[in-house]
Parts: C-alpha cells; sequence; structure tokens
C-alpha cells in the first residue's frame, strides 16, 4: 500500500520556485531521506507532505494519518513531560502509547519533569517521542538528528526501523548523516526549476 | 471530531488561567472602573447616569488584554501546525479557541461588573442591564479578540495594531449595549445581532488569517 505519492510536485515559496517536477512514492515499509544544500526547500517538502503547503503543480496523495517534526517541539512548557505528550497521544486517539514512547527515547526518567525545563537535546527527543505515541503511519520528520547526541542518535534509527517494520514509512529531510536501510534519496539539487539549472 | 474540538477548549481555558492570564482583563475592567470616579468627582448622581457606559467602555478596553496570546503563541510553538498536520481545518482550531476564550473572559467580567458597579453607586436596575447586555455582547466581543488576535499575530508592535484594529469594529456593540441601559429590547435585541454575526464569522476570518499566515 502507497501511504504517501508525489507526482511532478512544483514547489514555489514567497514567489521564488524551489523545486519542480519532483516524484517518489513511499510504500508501506519504505524510507525517503531527502539532502541538499541549506534553503533548497528540504523543510517546505515536508510541509508540502504535511498538508501545510499546498503544492503549485503537480499533486501529492495521502490518506492515512501522518505525524509531524518540526523544529518546534509544541509541548506545552507548563506541563510535566508525560502530561504534554498525553494531550497530542489523546488527540490522536491512542492514550496508552506515551510510556512506551518515552521509553524508546530513554525520557521515562524525565516523566515528571516540567518541559521548560528540558535541554535543547531532551526536547528533540520529547518531539520525536511525540511522534512515535500518535501511532500515525506515515512520519514526516524535518531535521531528526539536530541537537542529538551519538546515543539518542542510534535510539532515532532504532526507533525509525522498528516503525518500518510494523509497516509505517518515514519521510526525513536531513543535512547530517543519519543511517537509513533501503532507503529512497531525494536529492533537492536534481529537481531545481529548470531557469536556476540553466545557470 | 468533536472530542477532539472539547479537548482543544479544555487545554485553551488551563493555558488561559495560568499564570493568571485570564485575570488580567478584570484587573484591568476593574482599574478603568476605579479611575473614572477619581476623573469624573464624587458626584453620585452623575457616576450612576454615566455608569453603566463606562462599564461598556471598561469591558471593551479589557477585551484589548489578551489579544496577543490567543493565536500568536501557539503558531509560534508550532501547536497550530500540528494541528493543521492532523487534518483539523483550521477554522476548527479557531472555533475551539474561541469558546474558551470566551469561557476565560466573560464569566471574570461578569462577576467583576458587581464590585465596579458599587464603585460607580449603580442602581440594582442598570446593574442587571449592564450584566444582560455583556452577556449578550462578551461572545461578540471574544469573537473580534480573536479575529483581530489571528490578523496580527507574528506581527511586530502586534498589541498597538490589534487595538486599531478592533476597536473600530466593535462600536456597534458599544452603542447597543449602552443603548440598552435606556431600558428598550430592540437594542438589546440589536445588541445580539451584532454578536451573533461576529461570532458566526470570527473563525472563518481567523482560520483563514491562520492559513495565510502558513506561507
Amino acid at each position: 500500500m502507497t501511504l504517501i505519492a508525489f507526482d511532478a510536485v512544483t514547489c514555489v515559496r514567497g514567489g521564488r520556485a524551489l523545486f519542480e517536477g519532483l516524484s517518489f512514492a513511499l510504500e508501506q515499509g519504505g524510507a525517503a531521506l531527502v539532502t541538499g544544500p541549506n534553503g533548497i526547500g528540504k523543510s517546505s517538502l515536508i510541509r508540502l507532505a504535511a498538508g501545510l503547503l499546498a503544492p503549485a503543480a503537480g499533486c501529492i496523495i495521502d490518506d492515512v494519518p501522518r505525524a509531524l517534526l518540526t523544529d518546534q517541539a509544541s509541548l506545552d512548557e507548563e506541563l510535566p513531560l508525560a502530561r504534554a505528550l498525553a494531550f497530542w497521544a489523546r488527540l490522536d486517539g491512542v492514550a496508552g502509547d506515551v510510556a512506551a514512547a518515552l521509553d524508546a527515547l530513554a525520557l521515562s526518567d524525565l516523566a515528571d519533569i516540567p518541559v521548560r525545563l528540558l535541554s535543547t537535546g531532551q526536547r528533540r527527543r520529547a518531539a520525536i517521542a511525540r511522534v512515535i505515541a500518535s501511532g500515525a503511519p506515515l512520519w514526516l520528520l524535518d531535521e531528526p538528528a539536530n541537537g542529538l547526541d551519538k546515543m539518542a542518535l542510534g535510539l532515532l534509527e532504532t526507533t525509525i526501523a522498528t516503525h518500518r517494520a510494523s509497516g509505517g514509512a518515514v519521510l526525513v529531510a536531513s543535512h547530517t548523516p543519519i543511517t537509513l536501510p533501503d532507503v529512497i534519496a531525494i536529492d533537492l539539487s536534481q529537481h531545481l526549476p529548470l531557469l536556476e539549472r540553466a545557470i | 471530531m468533536s472530542s477532539a474540538l472539547l479537548h482543544l477548549i479544555v487545554r485553551d481555558l488551563r493555558r488561559a488561567w495560568i499564570g493568571g492570564g485570564a485575570l488580567l482583563p478584570v484587573a484591568f475592567f476593574l482599574l478603568v472602573a476605579i479611575l473614572f470616579p477619581f476623573a469624573i468627582g464624587p458626584d453620585a448622581k452623575l457616576l450612576a447616569r454615566v455608569g453603566g457606559g463606562v462599564l461598556w467602555a471598561a469591558a471593551l478596553l479589557a477585551a484589548l488584554i489578551p489579544i496577543e496570546r490567543l493565536v500568536a503563541p501557539d503558531l509560534a510553538s508550532g501547536v497550530i501546525d500540528q494541528l493543521l498536520a492532523r487534518g483539523q481545518s483550521a477554522s476548527t482550531i479557531a472555533c475551539a479557541k474561541l469558546v474558551a476564550h470566551w469561557l476565560a473572559f466573560a464569566p471574570p467580567i461578569l462577576v467583576a461588573a458587581l464590585p465596579a458597579a458599587a464603585l460607580l453607586d449603580l442602581s440594582t436596575n442598570t446593574l442587571v442591564r449592564v450584566e444582560i447586555g455583556l452577556l449578550i455582547g462578551t461572545p461578540g466581543l471574544a469573537a473580534l479578540a480573536l479575529a483581530t488576535g489571528a490578523l496580527v499575530a507574528g506581527l511586530r508592535g502586534a498589541g498597538a495594531i490589534a487595538g486599531l484594529l478592533l476597536l473600530p469594529l466593535a462600536v456597534p456593540l458599544l452603542i447597543f449595549g449602552a443603548g440598552s441601559l435606556d431600558g428598550g429590547v430592540g437594542a438589546l435585541k440589536l445588541l445580539a445581532a451584532v454578536s451573533l454575526v461576529l461570532v458566526a464569522g470570527a473563525p472563518f476570518v481567523a482560520g483563514a488569517a491562520i492559513r495565510a499566515g502558513l506561507d
């Protein structure tokens, strides 16, 4: 089953075309890694996939629940971590998975700490835990490795592998190396608008 | 869907109360009501005559206070992105925010009107009319605050611009609200009509503003 498919998608932001003619499809268990230099449109691609932006041309087909990781954790600062995560889990209708998600990112000890006291890396791990707890089959991860130490990066890679093994798919945008077996590589510099390629 | 809406309302309401966010408009409302007797002088008769209108003006000014925390923080922290990515529409989010904002804003103002009326030496009759008018008018004020909050979210100096946007649009509420103090039912009906239009329109205006801000 295809979880998300891009068909000749063009992305325009602020009147400037970032990339065009991008096509790929993610099946169950699949993974795609978006690479390219800063400003080429990696985050825009993730936001297109999340439905936050509309493509200027082409179409995006997806009808499964998706979980989005952006550069913000989007957790209520004043709440203890477990309760902040539970808000999103309950919204997704899977209230039981928070403990498992915390465990997967080695955050169980921080469950009662208010989100505002977490460090950058811990916050990042908490945001990844939110993605896990959502139970959504499609994960959209924008720079998931930012701020993570070596151990946390390992946890992230394990988590992604587990998710794929259970039939989920991930779309990852990253400028730092991240190990994903059997990955569809999407190099956005191959999809620059025609005009810019000519220059 | 409706449980998600309820969930959002409860969250917004909780966030309005922590840190005293919901008490600030009330404090402002009372402060305006206290300042008027100082400005006008201790003439009880005069105060009783203008007092009802003063409370309306105070409610209008108090409605400005929470604007900046209605939409902007959730846009900045990515909460709205998360909700949209889950397939909630921007107007649904705005709808939840409107209900939560009214629940946090109106009841405290209605309660605060009691001591404020005592300060201005209002008759029981006038007080009852002010309370009925505020009950009908506050949904409209809350709707205006939400729509304005969504429109100015992310701008520098948002608070001042929000005031310039909201106050002229709130003039009909003020006219019919203060007009109802004479005991006319007609003014109350018009107040209800204005309030209804604002409540019906605000979620879509706010939703469109949120959507427009995404690009």
